[in-house]
């Protein structure tokens, strides 16, 4: 905290020691402010792709359907029966059998105005479980006891590919924001690298005049973290209201429109300013401390 | 001319700086050998020698900013060799070190650049607002407070430099050829600057190969003069 604090703090004139450089300056609030929106959109993409995958595991893994495959006469009686089982399951909320309708909706994509009536097309129900779920092996050996046409689909096959996508599409935004925090740090280090090089006269000087190397790393350490922390802040804020301008969540159920943060998760940019103090705060002092060395 | 010995001391009382048998070389060539030089408090040297002696280098070494490559060089007591960075920098705050080439931070007023020493120590500038300014005067700098270094002319640099030197009330005063840029009647000012401030107890290595000034030193100051040639460091000759 006391190393926060002579950041932020009043500085004694340290600050003053470093000459002002335009250009450098300039880059590193702009490279800082660039780096924050990258990072925002890197945590609104990372956000995002972790509630998608949690909605899709939590939506998939409660939705299941049962398949009833029979002679035309057994076909009602087995229906029965499964629905009989799956109204004595646990963490069953709800079962039902589709009307030959609804049947015939989902084939239209596939056969069109084929007239189907005649041929043998199984019976589907559809199962939505509770929040806890149920016993998907204790369901199927039941349904294998009561309904040996029935077959159990928990979406698994193809709901694991989607939640392993988005989960990696999560670890890509982590990864993405890692790059971003680490960019900036070899930024600010060039920058106070190449600020520290070109005030070398600066620094023999105060070293003469009986400075000791916590002050001049002070000096520049607070000039480019405050810079950094500057030029974060207005990145991070623009970012933020980029990302408010993407469409909400009532508006379709798109990926795309997923993007806005939720309720407490829009404090999350606000840690972007704070990494990038750290990181130039860091990145300076190891930069300062490797040039006062070659010095006496 | 010419009293060889191995180590020079001032009658003066206390020792602020002293030398033992040092010696300082580049890639294996000495540039001087067993020096033996102690500096009293309150003591007045001049250090001559034709140019590349080593009076710059034995100057360096009396603020830490070399160290001797044999023998010992002690500040305070201290020995260079064993003093960390921080020592250093507490040992130079007690120190005030003029150069020819006086370098200031050209982006602060003059006034501020005389502040620096008091700065750095983190000692409070604005009380000491009015000593600043009745130095710059004592200087003859009083109507420059406000003007940036490189708006100074050669020997108003000179001046500053010292004025900063001393802002600190430092115990000594190292000046490397501080009339190298100057006229002689800004030299002479200068010196009597220094042996000013010499009167008031502060310790005075001047490094110059200007003996004319020497000789002018000789109605203000008892000094003594020291030699460096040929690797050597030689008593040139009595007080002044």
């Amino acid at each position: 905290m006391s190393r926060i604090a002579l950041i932020l703090g009043p500085d004694g004139g340290a600050d003053r020691v470093v000459p002002p450089t335009g250009a450098t300056a300039r880059l590193t609030l702009l490279t800082s402010a660039a780096m924050a929106f990258l990072a925002v959109f890197a945590l609104a993409l990372s956000m995002a792709a972790g509630r998608v995958a949690t909605t899709w595991a939590d939506a998939l893994a409660r939705t299941a359907t049962i398949r009833i495959s029979a002679p035309a006469g057994e076909i009602g009686p087995q229906t029965e029966a499964v629905l009989r089982v799956l109204d004595q399951t646990p963490g069953v909320a709800a079962a039902r059998a589709l009307t030959d309708e609804e049947q015939r909706e989902l084939l239209d994509p596939w056969f069109g105005s084929l007239p189907l009536d005649d041929l043998p097309i199984p019976r589907l129900v559809e199962v939505t479980g509770t929040a806890e779920g149920y016993d998907v092996e204790g369901l199927r050996q039941r349904l294998a006891a009561e309904a040996p046409g029935a077959v159990l689909d928990d979406h698994g096959r193809w709901r694991r590919p989607l939640v392993t996508a988005a989960s990696r599409l999560r670890l890509l935004g982590g990864i993405a924001l890692v790059l971003i925090l680490g960019a900036s740090a070899a930024m600010i280090t060039l920058a106070a690298d190449a600020a520290l090089a070109a005030n070398g006269q600066v620094i023999r000087t105060l070293r003469l005049v009986g400075a000791r190397d916590g002050y001049i790393a002070r000096a520049f350490v607070r000039r480019f973290t405050l810079r950094a922390v500057i030029g974060a802040a207005a990145g991070t804020l623009i970012g933020a209201l980029a990302v408010m301008a993407m469409p909400g969540p009532g508006i379709g159920e798109g990926f795309l429109t997923g993007l806005r943060f939720r309720g407490a998760e829009w404090m999350l940019p606000l840690l972007v300013p704070v990494f990038a103090g750290a990181v130039a705060w860091l990145a300076t002092g190891a930069a300062a401390r490797r040039v006062l060395r070659g010095m006496r | 001319m010419g009293q060889d010995c191995a180590t020079l001391t001032a009658v003066q009382d206390g020792v602020v700086i002293e030398l033992s048998d040092a010696a300082y070389g580049f890639g294996g060539e000495p540039l001087f050998a067993g020096v033996g030089l102690t500096l009293g408090r309150g003591s007045f040297h001049f250090l001559t020698g034709p140019s590349g002696a080593g009076k710059t280098t034995l100057i360096r070494l009396c603020y830490a900013d070399l160290l001797p490559t044999g023998g010992s060089v002690s500040i305070f007591g201290h020995r260079t060799d064993g003093m960390g960075r921080d020592e250093i920098a507490a040992a130079r705050q007690r120190i005030g070190v003029v150069h020819q080439d006086c370098q200031f931070l050209d982006h602060l007023p003059l006034i501020d650049n005389i502040a620096l020493p008091l700065t750095v120590s983190g000692r409070p500038v604005e009380p000491q607002m009015q000593n600043l300014h009745e130095l710059l005067a004592w200087v003859g700098l009083g109507h420059r407070a406000e003007a940036h270094p490189p708006e100074l002319s050669g020997g108003e640099r000179q001046r500053a430099a010292l004025a900063r030197a001393v802002i600190t009330d430092p115990d000594v005063i190292l000046a490397d050829e501080p009339t190298g840029n100057i006229d002689w009647d800004m030299s002479v000012r200068l010196l009597t600057l220094l042996a000013e401030l010499n009167r008031m107890g502060k310790t005075v290595l001047l490094a110059t190969h200007d003996l004319a000034l020497i000789r002018a030193a000789k109605a203000q100051v008892s000094a003594r003069v020291l030699r460096i040639a040929g690797g050597r460091l030689q008593l040139a000759g009595a007080d002044l």
